[in-house]
C-alpha cells in the first residue's frame, strides 16, 4: 500500500471505530432510560411488572386527593375507565394538579401503590398529552367506552 | 379594513417571494443578466410587504382590534400595552408571521450589503432565501392566517398565555427566531454553491460573518430562554431537556461546528463539503425545529399548536428542503468540494475532532428527541427518553471537547509542531491541578465541583497563555484582531459555563417544604423565615403573595415575596421570587397552601440555595459576544474580493486531502 492508502485506511478504522463506540453508548444510554407509559387499567393487568420503573398518565380521581397534616406527602388516585391506582407523592404538585385533571406520574410500584417522583399535569384546559390521549384510547380498545366515560368516576 | 390590508400585502409578499425564486435562478442559469438583476428589487418589494403586514398586526394589538381572532384570543383590554406587542408572537400565527418577518430582515440586509459578490452567485443565494419564503408565506396564508376576522366582535379578548407575561419573554422568541432563520443565509449559500458547481474561499469568508452573527444570536435566544425558564417556570432549574429546547439546542451545536468547519475552508480550502453539509444541516435542525415546536407532534410545554393540517404542511416543506438540499448535495458535491491536504497534526485535524464531537452530540439530542416518535412507528409503545440518557451522553461527548480546547489557538494551520503543545498541557495542566487541590478544601468532597473547576481552570489557563503568547510576539495593533478576539472570548465563555454548571449542579441545596407563618427553615446558609400570604392584584390578574425573610447569621438580609398569580381567564402561574448574586441565587417559590380554606396558613414552598448559577447564562452570554464581535471582523468586508479569489481561488487542486472524505 502507497502512504496515502494507508493513510486512508488508517482514517476509515478509526471513523469506524469511533462510530461503533458511540452506537454501543447510545444503545446503552437509551435503554437505561426509557420510560414507558401505562394507564393503570393496563398496570393492574400487569402489564409494567417488567419495569422497575415507569410513567402513569390517566385523570386524579374528583375528591381523592389527600395531604398529610404535617409534611408534603399527598396521596390522590390516578383513574382511567377501568382501573384505578393509588398513587403517593411527597413535594410540591403542578400548578395545574386538581380533580379531574389528567396527569402523567413518573416512578415504581411498592406494595400496590405507585410511588411518584415526578408528577406533570396537562397544560391547559382544552390540552390532553397526546401520548396520554392514546394509551388511553389503547387501553379501552374493544370495551365499547366512549370519552365521556372517561372523566367518571369508575367502580 | 385594515387587518385586510395585512392580509393583501402578505398574498403580494408571496407573489414576489416567488418572483424573486425562481427569477434570478433562471437568469443565472441562462446568464441572463436582467432576469438576475431582478433578485434584488424584488428581495426589497417582499421585504416592504412582510414588514407592512407585521406592522398591521401590531397596529390591531395596540388598537384592541378583537374582530381579528388571533389578537381576541391573545390579548384583552387589562393586558398592559408591552404585553400587547409580545403577544404578536405570543401564539402560532403570530409567531410564523415573525419567521417570515425576520426572514426578510436578513433577506434585506444581504441584498443591500452583498454588492460586491458575482451577480450570478448573489442572484442564486437571494433566489434560494425567496424560496423558503414562498413556503413559509404560503404555510401564513393557507393555514395559518394571523389576520382571520371572528365576527359578531367580542367585547373582549381572551388572554396571552401567562407564562409568557414576563419581561425576559419579550425578547426571548424574535433573538431565537434571528439565529434559526439567519442560518438561511449559510444555507443558501451553500445551495447557490452547489447549483454554481463551484465554491471559491472568497464567497466562504463572506458567508463566515453571517453565521457568526446567526450562531450569536441562537446563542443568547438559547441563554434568554433558560433563564426565563428558570425565573418563570417555577421550578427553578435551568435545562430540562424538553423537546423544544432540543430542538433550538441541535442547530446550535451543529453551528459551532459550522462557524469552526467556515473557518478551515475559507482560510485553507481545506474540508469544503463539510462546510457545505454542515451549513445544510443547521438550517435543516432549525426548520425541523420550528414542525417540533409548532406541530405539537410531540408533547411538551411549550406546544401550543395542533393541528394536523399544519403539521403535514411543515413535514411536506421539511421534506422538500432537507430531501432536495440533500439530493443536490450527493449530485453536485464531488465537483465542488476538492479539499487540501493537511497533516494528522494541524489545526485542521483539530478543528474536525471538535467538529465531529459537537455533530455526534446533536445527532445524539436529536435521536433522543425524536425516539417517542420512533417508539410510536416501530410499536413499541409510548416510550420517552429521560433527561439522564442526555446528560450521561452529553457529558461524555463534550468532556474531550473542553480537554483538547486550550491546544485550538496553538495549532498551526497546514503541520503542528508538538513541542509548543506539551508546554502549553503542562502550564495548564498545573494551573488546574492547584485550583483543584485549592478546591477541594471548599468542596467537601463534592467531586463534580472540583472536577469543574479543574475543567474551567484548564480552558481558561490554555487560554490566557495564548493571550500572553500573542501579546509578546506580535505588533501593536496586529496582537487581537475581532476574529482572534471573537474566538477568545467565545472560549472564556466556555470555562465560565463549565464552572457554573458544574458548581451549581453540585453544590445547590434544595429543598421543599411546608412552613406555617411564623416558622423558619435553614437551606444552604441562609435561614429562610415565612411571614404569611397576603393578596395582592394586578393588571389582569390577582395574586397570593408570599413573605419570606432571608437571614444569615441571625441577620436580616432581605424579604422576598413570591406570588401565585390567577389570571382573568382563570390560568395559574407561578412567579418565583430571586435575590440574584455573582456567586449565588436565592430563590423562593409559592407551592400551594396545605388547606385550601386557609389561605392565610400553612403553605408548601421551594427553597433553594444555587451557588454560582448565574455563570451559566454568563459563559453563554460571552460564547454569543465572542461570535458576534467575530462576525465584525474587518477581513471578511474586504472590498476587493474579486483580486483575493483569483490569487486563493486556484491553490486548491490536488485532491489527496482527507477534506474530501469527510
Amino acid at each position: 500500500m502507497n502512504p496515502t492508502r494507508k493513510r486512508r485506511l488508517a482514517i476509515v478504522i478509526s471513523v469506524i471505530v469511533a462510530a461503533v463506540i458511540a452506537v454501543g453508548l447510545i444503545v446503552f444510554a437509551l435503554q437505561r432510560n426509557m420510560n414507558y407509559l401505562f394507564t393503570p387499567s393496563q398496570v393492574q393487568q400487569g402489564q409494567a411488572t417488567q419495569y422497575p420503573s415507569f410513567r402513569l398518565g390517566g385523570m386524579v380521581k374528583a375528591g381523592s386527593i389527600q395531604r398529610a397534616a404535617d409534611s408534603l406527602k399527598v396521596s390522590f388516585i390516578v383513574v382511567d375507565a377501568d382501573g384505578a391506582m393509588p398513587v403517593e407523592y411527597t413535594g410540591i404538585l403542578p400548578d395545574l394538579f386538581r380533580d379531574n385533571q389528567s396527569v402523567i406520574t413518573t416512578g415504581r410500584m411498592d406494595d400496590g401503590r405507585f410511588i411518584a417522583s415526578e408528577v406533570l399535569a396537562k397544560h391547559d384546559e382544552n390540552y390532553m398529552p397526546k401520548e396520554l390521549k392514546d394509551a388511553m384510547a389503547k387501553a379501552h380498545q374493544n370495551r365499547k367506552i366512549d370519552d365521556t366515560a372517561m372523566k367518571d368516576t369508575p367502580q | 379594513m385594515i387587518p385586510e390590508l395585512g392580509q393583501f400585502a402578505l398574498a403580494l409578499a408571496l407573489i414576489l417571494a416567488l418572483v424573486q425564486g425562481i427569477l434570478p435562478i433562471i437568469g443565472a442559469w441562462r446568464g441572463n443578466a436582467a432576469l438576475m438583476a431582478v433578485a434584488r428589487p424584488a428581495a426589497a418589494g417582499q421585504g416592504v410587504f412582510v414588514f407592512f403586514a407585521m406592522g398591521v398586526l401590531i397596529y390591531a394589538f395596540l388598537t384592541y382590534d378583537f374582530s381579528v381572532a388571533y389578537v381576541a384570543d391573545n390579548s384583552n383590554l387589562a393586558l398592559p400595552w408591552y404585553y400587547r406587542i409580545t403577544a404578536v408572537w405570543g401564539a402560532h400565527e403570530g409567531s410564523m408571521l415573525l419567521w417570515v418577518f425576520i426572514l426578510n430582515v436578513w433577506s434585506v440586509a444581504l441584498a443591500t450589503f452583498s454588492r460586491q459578490l458575482p451577480p450570478a452567485f448573489l442572484s442564486r443565494v437571494l433566489a434560494v432565501l425567496g424560496l423558503i419564503g414562498v413556503g413559509f408565506l404560503a404555510f401564513i396564508l393557507f393555514t395559518s392566517n394571523p389576520f382571520l376576522r371572528m365576527l359578531p366582535m367580542p367585547a373582549d379578548g381572551g388572554d396571552l398565555n401567562p407564562v409568557l407575561q414576563d419581561p425576559g419573554m419579550t425578547f426571548h422568541p424574535p433573538v431565537l427566531y434571528m439565529g434559526y432563520v439567519g442560518f438561511s443565509v449559510a444555507f443558501a449559500f451553500s445551495i447557490a454553491a452547489l447549483l454554481g458547481g463551484e465554491l471559491e474561499q472568497a464567497w466562504v469568508r463572506w458567508a463566515r460573518p453571517w453565521t457568526n452573527a446567526a450562531w450569536a444570536f441562537l446563542t443568547l435566544g438559547i441563554v434568554a430562554g433558560s433563564w426565563w425558564a428558570y425565573a418563570e417556570l417555577g421550578w427553578g432549574g435551568w435545562w430540562f431537556w424538553d423537546p423544544v429546547e432540543n430542538a433550538s439546542f441541535m442547530p446550535w451545536l451543529v453551528g459551532v461546528a459550522l462557524i469552526h468547519a467556515q473557518a478551515v475552508t475559507e482560510k485553507r480550502g481545506s474540508l469544503p463539503a463539510w462546510t457545505i453539509l454542515l451549513s445544510l444541516f443547521a438550517f435543516s435542525l432549525s426548520l425541523l425545529g420550528t414542525f417540533l415546536v409548532r406541530s405539537g407532534v410531540l408533547t411538551s410545554v411549550h406546544a401550543f399548536a395542533s393541528d394536523p393540517r399544519r403539521g403535514l404542511f411543515i413535514l411536506g416543506f421539511l421534506v422538500i428542503v432537507i430531501g432536495g438540499s440533500l439530493l443536490l448535495y450527493a449530485v453536485r458535491a464531488p465537483k465542488v468540494a476538492k479539499g487540501k491536504a493537511f497533516a494528522p497534526l494541524s489545526r485542521e485535524t483539530g478543528i474536525m475532532i471538535a467538529n465531529l464531537l459537537f455533530t455526534t452530540a446533536a445527532a445524539m439530542v436529536l435521536l433522543g428527541t425524536l425516539f417517542p416518535l420512533i417508539g410510536d412507528a416501530l410499536n413499541l409503545g409510548r416510550v420517552s427518553v429521560g433527561p439522564p440518557y442526555f446528560g450521561f451522553l452529553f457529558v461524555l461527548l463534550m468532556a474531550p471537547a473542553v480537554l483538547l480546547l486550550p491546544f485550538g489557538p496553538y495549532l498551526r494551520w497546514g503541520k503542528a509542531e508538538g513541542r509548543q503543545l506539551t508546554a502549553v498541557a503542562l502550564r495548564a495542566g498545573v494551573a488546574a491541578v492547584i485550583c483543584a487541590i485549592v478546591a477541594a478544601f471548599f468542596a467537601d468532597g463534592h467531586l463534580r465541583a472540583i472536577a469543574g473547576i479543574a475543567g474551567a481552570i484548564w480552558v481558561a489557563a490554555g487560554t490566557l497563555s495564548y493571550v500572553v503568547k500573542r501579546w509578546r510576539e506580535m505588533p501593536r495593533g496586529r496582537r487581537f484582531p475581532a476574529e482572534m478576539a471573537g474566538m477568545l472570548i467565545a472560549h472564556t465563555g466556555v470555562a465560565i459555563f463549565v464552572i457554573g454548571v458544574m458548581l451549581s449542579e453540585s453544590l445547590s441545596v434544595e429543598r421543599d417544604v411546608r412552613m406555617a407563618p411564623g416558622e423558619t427553615a435553614t437551606v444552604g446558609s441562609y435561614a429562610f423565615r415565612f411571614d404569611g400570604v397576603r393578596e395582592t392584584t394586578g393588571p389582569n390578574w390577582r395574586a397570593d403573595e408570599g413573605e419570606v425573610t432571608i437571614l444569615s447569621d441571625g441577620k436580616v438580609m432581605t424579604t422576598m415575596h413570591p406570588q401565585k398569580r390567577t389570571y382573568s381567564r382563570g390560568q395559574i402561574q407561578t412567579e418565583s421570587a430571586i435575590d440574584a448574586g455573582l456567586f449565588r441565587d436565592i430563590y423562593v417559590a409559592l407551592g400551594e397552601p396545605m388547606d385550601a380554606t386557609d389561605v392565610e396558613g400553612a403553605w408548601a414552598l421551594r427553597l433553594y440555595d444555587k451557588p454560582f448559577v448565574r455563570w451559566i447564562w454568563l459563559g453563554g452570554l460571552f460564547m454569543m459576544a465572542g461570535g458576534a464581535l467575530a462576525a465584525c471582523e474587518r477581513r471578511f468586508r474586504a472590498k476587493k474580493v474579486a483580486a483575493v479569489t483569483q490569487a486563493n481561488g486556484t491553490t486548491q487542486a490536488d485532491g489527496t486531502g482527507t477534506g474530501s472524505l469527510a
